[in-house]
């Protein structure tokens, strides 16, 4: 199939940027970030610079790629990184427009590239659990109720991608703090930082130049994971008791 | 103080602040369109039920000061819902300083795209409405203490009807996404408040919305002279 | 170069437990005073990093991504075994030990494996005090399953994210240490060598992929957990940015390299679609509990599966291994799926795959379990062939998934060169030829929580560390090299692009180095890949500056150090004249057609030494002895 690409370029984080069209002949067993490595060949044949792009592992685990695809991040498939789609979605002659993801808080770094170093410096803030290696008791002092272990699961599927700030017509961060510290609030073991833990970790995003959350509830619809927001709404619970208890 | 400070600080602080005093807007439109709905009985309740919150709390409160503690009270909780909304809105704009070409609407309910201009809009429609039917200085036939009359020549002229028309909509929208938006901010989505959240947020919203709107139809169509 | 596994005296049970009594400490106060370079980020990376840390010492974690989480571990789906015998099916640590060393073929050594075997325990009360959300039965306890063909449930499981779940555990504890200011991290930063002082390894050499500057980093000690080399065959489950040249550079500094020929190929892959591919993707080996793999009987048969009648299909498996039927071991499945289709009886468009089908069980259990079990599985197929798994059989095909092979360490995971360590996958040390299902999230963490932070105590209390200046001669000699190594690189404006180059090395190595290998098609490849290796450096095409972001050129030192890696893989295969585990030489099976090892001649790890550009390396061999678990040959009829 033909299709017509609209793709973001942009030198560098201060560089201005601006969209550059290519045609391309993709097939539909591709995945959509095959169809672009092919066009980067061409690029590269060509002498030219290829379009950079983020993604590793291509299995929709490792959370590095991520484009915004004709306004949608990860594109149009439900429950799906973008290094999962596969072209059958598309026919000759469309045109697809390809952007990075764009919030203040992941600076563009080249192209569709961003830098999403704010995640790391969250959850350094608190969304860990402090236990020196070795000094854990038995694995099995401490059972935990398995609903709450599967809902610590569900949270802790988030694979940090950032869709989420992506969708979020404020840009905001608050589904993947959200889901970062519940993923330990729920667990017994997680309770004695537990309102430390979202008091640094609130403040630490907060710091980043990210929006606030309105509850739109576009970051759910745009993970990957379904990340619900539900996780927002118990962040904000803790928040609160976390002020209350704070001496 | 650092409480306080603390949570005025942080966006979700912030939030919290506009959901507590958006909860009392809920509460007060609420007791206000139930206030109106005395209209129906007639002018002489009508206007004893006016004069009635001038007096009220008498004899321990002196004439009109729990009106006056009431409107100092429900413009400080304005205030703070319109600066807190204010502040986030900037601290949105701002975190996305290059906007996209294409973006889908991924939100849930349309209403949570109108909160901000239509909070605008309402902010200004209080304005009108205090000028029209408080201080009567827009109204064109305005008879201090006579709250009946002035309530029905109010809405004899399309004009002002469409403007309440306007003014209901997006109170409706605003009301339907900021109540399940408070329940959402305050962490109130326990599995039982969970299954409510949504149809509360409908209920309040029509309820008051169809209620409030039946004024105005009510004068325009004679049923209320 | 000297081969001293410095495995200690005594019972295997007590050798552990003796050498951390007898390695010396380093006095807490001191600790801050020794600066240890850790290169990776992932499992055994992020866990080294943290508990280094925690003890005192001052760490520095370098990795190219732009987050430590996103290391390559993340993707392991199955578990990570541990002999806790939670369920009181009569596991030990005695029987993982065991099964592991049978499991590899009676190729590893025997004192790393059951070191592992015993800290496997100390791994879950780890991971579940970090808040790791392991599955969980009704009453809150720990869940377990049995995997990869075991015979006891001993494999704790996170759903199908347990590699996730744990590089996660690691990569919060890293990032509490970072933010302490006990961990310097640095994020999208590619080590490009080690830097040796007077023999030691005292620092490496990075480039910043953002800004593209070459910088030295100094230390008392490197330690590797930079993965392992399965992009050698361009098309395998590893990441896309995989790759061998931490390692690769660490060899060619005098780090000796071990059993560089054995590589696993994991048999539940989805098959290739076409040339643009870029990967392949790995589906969950517990499919084979209720799919059934099979074949046409005919050759080049066309029909669509469904039309082919069930007298006409060929259950290979169950026909062959009547005791085993599906759930043989993964070499085995591998390569008689290689077997079908080289007799032409290969499915699908490509006739690269066979069948894994799922009508009986749908039949016999009903779509409903099927799809509890499975769900997420079919799910992930058919987005990627867009074909229904539960109307049309799947179709898998083998694919490289991890490599055994790996820098040689001693019992205290430090390689040849003093003072640098190797970790995780990156190391040669606890598999052997194969590696059981669940076992190498179980090393990863095991040698980056439990074993290096205190071996490399025992170094640096006793070596000689004076201070390195960075104008030293030998750290400014080695940013030289690695400067003007990008400069070459960059210089390339040949006609081919990097990629080309990279596929046709891999189509090489996967001909001849895969799942058989034969001494025929090796010695054709050691004649194509040195040739391909000039092609490469006189007519590859590098775009673009090195001033920024350049994922071509990125690429293309990496693929400059396959070039050179995949030649000693297949000379290790070559001289390796005999077939165990993952190492299966065609000329060495039994009758049957399975695997033939020679424990008289290859009872050794054969250790590769650099020698230089132009020379072939030296062979070493560090013989192996079974005291344990005597050596018998592997039947699964």
């Amino acid at each position: 199939m033909k299709l017509k690409l609209h793709v973001w370029r942009q030198a560098g984080p201060s560089a201005r940027g601006q969209f550059v069209t290519y045609e391309t002949d993709a097939s539909e067993h591709m995945s959509f970030l095959e169809m672009l490595d092919v066009v980067n060949e061409d690029l590269e044949e060509k002498g030219e610079d290829p379009i950079v792009f983020d993604s590793d592992c291509r299995e929709g685990i490792c959370g590095t790629c991520g484009m915004v695809i004709n306004g949608r991040p990860h594109g149009p498939w439900k429950r799906t990184t973008v290094c999962q789609l596969h072209m059958r979605e598309y026919s000759d002659g469309d045109e697809i427009w390809i952007e990075p993801w764009r919030a203040d808080g992941f600076p563009v770094q080249k192209d569709l590239m961003v830098d999403r170093a704010a995640f790391d410096r969250i959850v350094a803030a608190g969304g860990y659990i402090s236990v020196r290696t070795g000094s854990a008791p038995d694995a099995n002092a401490i059972p935990v109720v398995q609903v709450n272990a599967e809902k610590s699961m569900d949270a802790a599927s988030c694979i940090g991608c950032g869709a989420c700030v992506a969708a979020c017509p404020n840009a905001s961060a608050m589904l993947f703090t959200s889901a970062k510290a519940a993923h330990l609030n729920l667990l017994p073991q997680g309770q004695p930082e537990r309102y430390g833990r979202v008091l640094d970790m609130i403040l630490t995003m907060e710091a980043e130049s990210f929006g606030t959350c309105t509850n739109h509830g576009a970051c759910e619809n745009a993970c990957p994971k379904e990340i619900k927001i539900d996780v927002i709404a118990m962040l904000n619970r803790d928040y609160m008791k976390a002020l209350l208890k704070a001496s | 103080m650092r409480r306080v400070y603390s949570l005025y600080s942080t966006s979700v602080g912030k939030k919290y602040t506009m959901a507590v005093s958006g909860a009392i807007f809920v509460v007060f439109v609420i007791v206000h369109m139930f206030g109106n709905l005395k209209v129906y009985l007639g002018p002489e309740a009508f206007n004893h039920y006016a004069e009635g919150l001038r007096e009220f709390g008498a004899p321990f409160l002196g004439h009109e000061w729990f009106l006056w503690v009431f409107r100092v009270g429900l413009l400080a909780f304005l205030l703070i819902h319109t600066v807190a909304a204010w502040q986030t809105s900037r601290q949105s704009w701002a975190a996305r300083g290059q906007k996209y070409k294409k973006q889908e609407k991924l939100v849930f309910h349309y209403a949570s795209r109108t909160m901000r201009w239509g909070g605008v809009a309402l902010l200004l429609f209080v304005v009108y409405h205090i000028l029209h039917l408080t201080t009567g200085t827009l109204h064109p036939d305005f008879i201090p203490g006579d709250a009946y009359h002035n309530f029905v020549t109010g809405f004899r002229s399309l004009p002002v009807v469409a403007v309440y028309f306007a003014a209901m909509i997006a109170l409706g929208l605003h009301l339907y996404h900021g109540t399940w938006s408070a329940f959402q901010t305050m962490g109130l989505d326990g599995p039982r408040i969970k299954r409510w959240r949504e149809p509360v947020a409908i209920g309040v919203a029509l309820l008051v919305v169809l209620v409030n709107l039946s004024f105005p139809v009510a004068v325009y169509t004679g049923i209320l002279q | 170069m000297e081969l001293r596994s410095k495995v200690p005296s005594g019972p295997i049970d007590q050798k552990w437990t003796k050498h951390k009594f007898d390695m010396k400490l380093v006095n807490p106060a001191n600790k801050r005073k020794y600066h240890v370079i850790v290169v990776g980020s992932g499992l055994a990376g992020a866990s080294a990093s943290a508990t280094l840390a925690e003890l005192g010492y001052h760490v520095s974690c370098f990795t190219y991504h732009d987050s430590p989480r996103r290391a390559h571990s993340i993707a392991a789906q199955g578990g990570i075994n541990a002999a806790k015998n939670y369920q009181g099916d009569g596991d030990s640590v005695f029987r993982l030990f065991y099964d592991t060393v049978k499991g590899g073929d009676f190729r590893a050594r025997e004192a790393n494996v059951y070191r592992l075997a015993e800290v496997s325990n100390e791994i879950i009360d780890q991971c579940v005090a970090q808040g790791i959300p392991f599955a969980r039965e009704y009453g809150g306890l720990l869940d377990n399953r049995s995997f990869g063909g075991a015979q006891v449930s001993r494999t704790f499981y996170a759903r199908g994210q347990t590699g996730q779940q744990l590089l996660l555990g690691a990569y919060q504890a890293l990032m509490k240490e970072v933010h302490k200011g006990q961990v310097k991290l640095y994020n999208q930063c590619e080590m490009l060598d080690v830097v040796l002082v007077d023999g030691q390894a005292r620092g490496i050499v990075t480039r910043h992929l953002v800004t593209g500057k070459i910088e030295v980093h100094l230390a008392d000690a490197v330690a590797l957990g930079t993965g392992g080399y399965s992009n050698a065959f361009y098309l395998s489950t590893n990441a896309m940015y995989c790759n061998v040249t931490a390692a690769w550079r660490a060899y060619r500094r005098g780090a000796g390299f071990a059993n560089p020929c054995y590589t696993q190929i994991h048999p539940t892959c989805i098959p290739v679609a076409g040339d643009y591919q870029s990967k392949l993707t790995l589906m969950s080996e517990s499919l084979r509990n209720d799919g059934r793999i099979w074949v046409s009987k005919q050759v080049d048969d066309d029909r669509a599966p469904g039309d082919i009648p069930e007298d006409q299909r060929d259950y290979y498996l169950e026909r062959m291994y009547p005791a085993f039927g599906n759930l043989v071991p993964r070499d085995l499945a591998s390569r008689r799926a290689k077997d079908m289709c080289d007799q032409g009886k290969g499915v699908g468009e490509t006739k690269l795959g066979v069948y894994l089908d799922f009508e009986d069980a749908i039949q016999r259990l009903g779509a409903d379990v099927i799809e509890a079990r499975y769900g997420n599985l079919f799910e992930m197929y058919e987005r990627i062939t867009g074909e229904d798994p539960y109307r049309v059989p799947m179709r898998i095909y083998p694919a490289p998934h991890y490599t055994m092979g790996g820098l040689w360490v001693d019992y205290n995971l430090m390689t040849t060169v003093p003072g640098l360590y190797a970790i995780g996958e990156a190391n040669f040390s606890d598999h052997g030829a194969n590696r059981l299902g669940a076992s190498a999230l179980m090393q990863g963490v095991a040698d980056g929580y439990f074993v290096l932070p205190y071996t490399i105590a025992d170094y640096l209390a006793q070596a000689k560390l004076d201070p390195v200046a960075e104008d030293n001669q030998e750290v400014r000699g080695t940013v030289e090299e690695v400067e003007s190594r990008i400069d070459r690189l960059l210089a390339l404006d040949g006609d081919r692009t990097i990629n080309s180059f990279h596929k046709e090395l891999g189509r090489i190595v996967w001909d001849n180095c895969g799942m058989g290998r034969n001494a025929t098609g090796l010695k054709e490849a050691l004649e194509k890949i040195p040739v391909l290796r000039q092609e490469f450096w006189e007519n590859a095409k590098v775009v673009g500056e090195g001033g920024s972001i350049n994922q071509t050129l990125e690429r293309a030192g990496r693929v400059a150090d396959f070039l050179e890696l995949a030649e000693v893989m297949c000379l290790d295969a070559l001289v390796r004249e005999e077939s165990c585990g993952g190492h299966f030489r065609e000329e060495h099976q039994t009758p049957e057609g399975e695997a033939l090892r020679d424990d008289e001649n290859f009872t050794h790890v054969t250790v590769w030494e650099y020698t230089g550009a132009d020379t072939a390396p030296r062979e070493h061999r560090e013989p192996l002895e079974f005291e344990n678990v005597p050596p018998t040959q592997r039947s699964y009829k």
